[in-house]
């Protein structure tokens, strides 16, 4: 009898939506791969023996100097500099990660906190930080990273705190719009009668309640983060070169582009194959959380066949 | 006499309807208008009134959820009506709350073993594996399967979760327990069980109730005195059976004539009184009396000036009623007019 009317938390309940997603598993099975391929990136260099900055004037460049295509010694073919694209691929997979997933968390703790505490405290307090989410989102995203650059210089960290920067406003608007509307249920009542305070009514009773928004923004920043700082390292303000990231890559093929098409199509596919790969994901977890979405849109096909 | 726990001294609430602004000097919903209300030590003292009345708000207020625009709420003696925050906890503990919506006032992404024994967390009394044994001696106490500590709300049926939320209320065995509707959500088999609940908790633990409810039969079920609210303010009072043999204001009337007795002949028997119009809006309450616009027996005192809630006819210091024309025992709700 227990088994068969089993507990099932609203947790549990997505999860088991997602796992029969078949494209929610293919995605994950993507990403997955890119994982195991950055994380193994030093094994990959050893296993080629070639280092991620080890330049192969002889074997790596043509005789008037033009980077050589796919071979047996070059999987993937080589860069300008006569670099192994494969394992420059491999090392720029950690930076694309460890940004997606650092700026994005950041974004999304900082968004919910402010969104959180905006909406339960009101008045003034909601003023300020809502003016100041206005201020973030209509902020120029390149001039302000250029003149930001120019002043700290370029690094890894950063590029993580200028996507957070830039992405957390956008968090913070749709938490704190839910969370206006949690602050008027009545659980929230008896919280208050019981003696709750600010604080804990805002963590304990709230954050759960917007928990699978975080969740969705946070799968669904992950690639839009990946892809600004391929744009900041593209542009130069991200990732020092010789470290390989993917947009410094796109950077350099630029000027080869007409005689070296693996030198653009390979960081470029990993790009966009990484971003497709969270994007779909993303989307996959919001359905899973909001399943009542999948239904309006085959009603919406129904209603669309009667007429 | 016994002594009163909580003393309610010309309790008013007023909400604005639209924020203030340079233009306009704002209106006012006179949710509850000079209210005085005496509770005494275990009694269980009803509420009743149509939807909108200002009861909840009256709860609201006397449990601090809501600033009060004026007046006072003494509990024990203390007056409570103007504590921050901080300083209330230690009162909080003491006066708890059973919400209407067995839906709303349970979160739904919390476990019901966790929203259980949110109050001793709160005031740390508990926690770990002795916090755990307490609620689910109280899961055990409001007869619901302790086993059931790590399901969501979700997953009880509406009576099951008003017991989740009398669970949370007693948790801290509170000597003021404030019910606002607590069945009205309910299907009415399931009313029976959670109001012989209330009844046994009330005995075992002591309790004070206030019990809210625009059902009067439900009221009288549970009550040993009983208030009726119109618009904003108490118009008569009096120990439950009094007030069912011998209620004195015209609304009271009216409200005791429109509880459906299952007996047709006696149904048929009996005077039915239809009161004509709505309630007036609590924006602009009627002047006077403010039940005057809608009463049989109103004249032009009735809209100059607002009778007093004081003994009226014979009555024992315990029935009070609000009205300058009284109704007497026997006597029918509409008067001949009289030649003027």
């Amino acid at each position: 009898m227990n088994d068969a009317i089993r507990a099932r938390g609203p947790w549990q309940l997505a999860f088991e939506r997602l796992s029969r997603d078949r494209w929610a598993i293919a995605a994950t099975a993507a990403i997955g791969i890119i994982i195991l391929v950055a994380v193994f990136a030093p094994l990959i260099a050893a296993a080629i023996e070639h280092p991620p900055e080890a330049q192969y004037r002889e074997t790596g460049l043509s005789p008037s100097g033009i980077p050589v295509g796919p071979s047996r010694l070059f999987l993937f073919g080589t860069d300008g500099l006569g670099r192994d694209i494969l394992v420059r691929i491999a090392y720029g997979a950690r930076v694309s990660l460890i940004v997606g997933v650092l700026a994005s968390g950041l974004a999304v703790a900082f968004g919910a906190l402010v969104g959180i505490v905006a909406a339960w405290f009101g008045g003034a307090i909601d003023t300020i930080l809502s003016r100041l989410m206005d201020v973030v989102l209509s902020l120029p995203f390149l001039v302000f990273a250029l003149a930001l650059v120019a002043i700290v210089g370029p690094s890894l960290t950063i590029s993580i705190v200028v996507i957070a920067f830039f992405s957390w406003a956008t968090v913070g608007r749709v938490v704190r719009a839910q969370a206006l509307s949690i602050r008027e249920q009545e659980y929230i009542r008896a919280a208050r009668s019981m003696g709750a305070g600010s604080m804990r009514i805002m963590f304990v009773e709230i954050l759960p309640n917007v928990a699978a928004t975080l969740i969705v923004y946070a799968t669904l920043l992950i690639p839009s983060s990946i892809a600004f700082e391929a744009t900041m390292s593209f542009l130069g303000l991200g990732v020092v070169p010789p470290t390989p990231s993917w947009g410094n890559m796109l950077a350099d093929s630029i000027a080869f582009y007409k005689v070296a098409w693996w030198f653009v199509a390979f960081p470029g596919a990993a790009l966009v194959g990484t971003t497709l790969a969270f994007n779909i994901l993303g989307d996959s977890v919001r359905d899973a959380f909001d399943p009542r979405h999948d239904q309006t849109i085959v009603v919406d096909a129904d209603k669309e066949k009667d007429s | 006499m016994t002594e009163s726990l909580l003393r309610v001294e010309h309790l008013v609430k007023h909400f604005p309807t639209t924020a203030r602004d340079f233009f306009r000097s704002g209106q006012h919903v006179h949710a509850v208008d000079d209210v005085s209300l005496d509770v005494r030590r275990g009694e269980t003292l009803g509420l009743v009134g149509e939807t909108g009345c200002g009861k909840s708000t009256l709860a609201r207020c006397i449990i601090r959820l809501e600033r009060l625009t004026s007046g006072r709420v003494v509990f024990e003696g203390h007056d409570i009506s103007s504590l921050s925050d901080s300083e209330l906890r230690p009162y909080r503990r003491r006066m708890q709350m059973v919400f209407q919506d067995p839906y709303g006032s349970l979160n739904p992404r919390r476990r019901v073993g966790s929203i259980i024994g949110d109050p001793f967390e709160i005031h740390g009394m508990a926690s770990g594996a002795e916090l755990r044994r307490r609620v689910q001696d109280l899961m055990d106490l409001v007869g619901l399967n302790p086993e059931h500590y790590n399901r969501f709300p979700a997953q009880f049926s509406g009576g099951q979760r008003q017991r989740i939320g009398i669970a949370r209320a007693i948790a801290l065995r509170p000597d003021l327990l404030i019910c606002d509707e607590p069945v009205s959500a309910l299907d009415v088999s399931i009313r029976a069980q959670i109001l012989n609940l209330l009844r046994e908790l009330q005995r075992e633990l002591r309790l004070t109730m206030i019990f809210i409810s625009h059902d009067l039969s439900v009221v009288r079920h549970v009550s040993d005195r009983i208030a009726v609210m119109y618009l904003g303010k108490v118009i008569e009072i009096a120990p439950g059976a009094n007030l069912f043999e011998h209620a004195r204001h015209p609304y009271t009337r009216a409200l005791l004539s429109a509880i459906p007795i299952p007996d047709p002949d006696l149904d048929s028997a009996r005077e039915q009184i239809v009161l004509s119009g709505d309630p007036p809006s609590p924006i602009e309450p009627p002047s006077g009396c403010r039940f005057h616009p809608r009463c049989p027996r109103a004249e032009r005192i009735c809209g100059v000036d607002e009778p007093p809630l004081i003994e009226r006819l014979l009555d024992s210091r315990d029935h009070l009623a609000a009205c300058h024309f009284p109704v007497a025992d026997g006597e029918a709700l509409v008067r001949e007019k009289s030649a003027t």
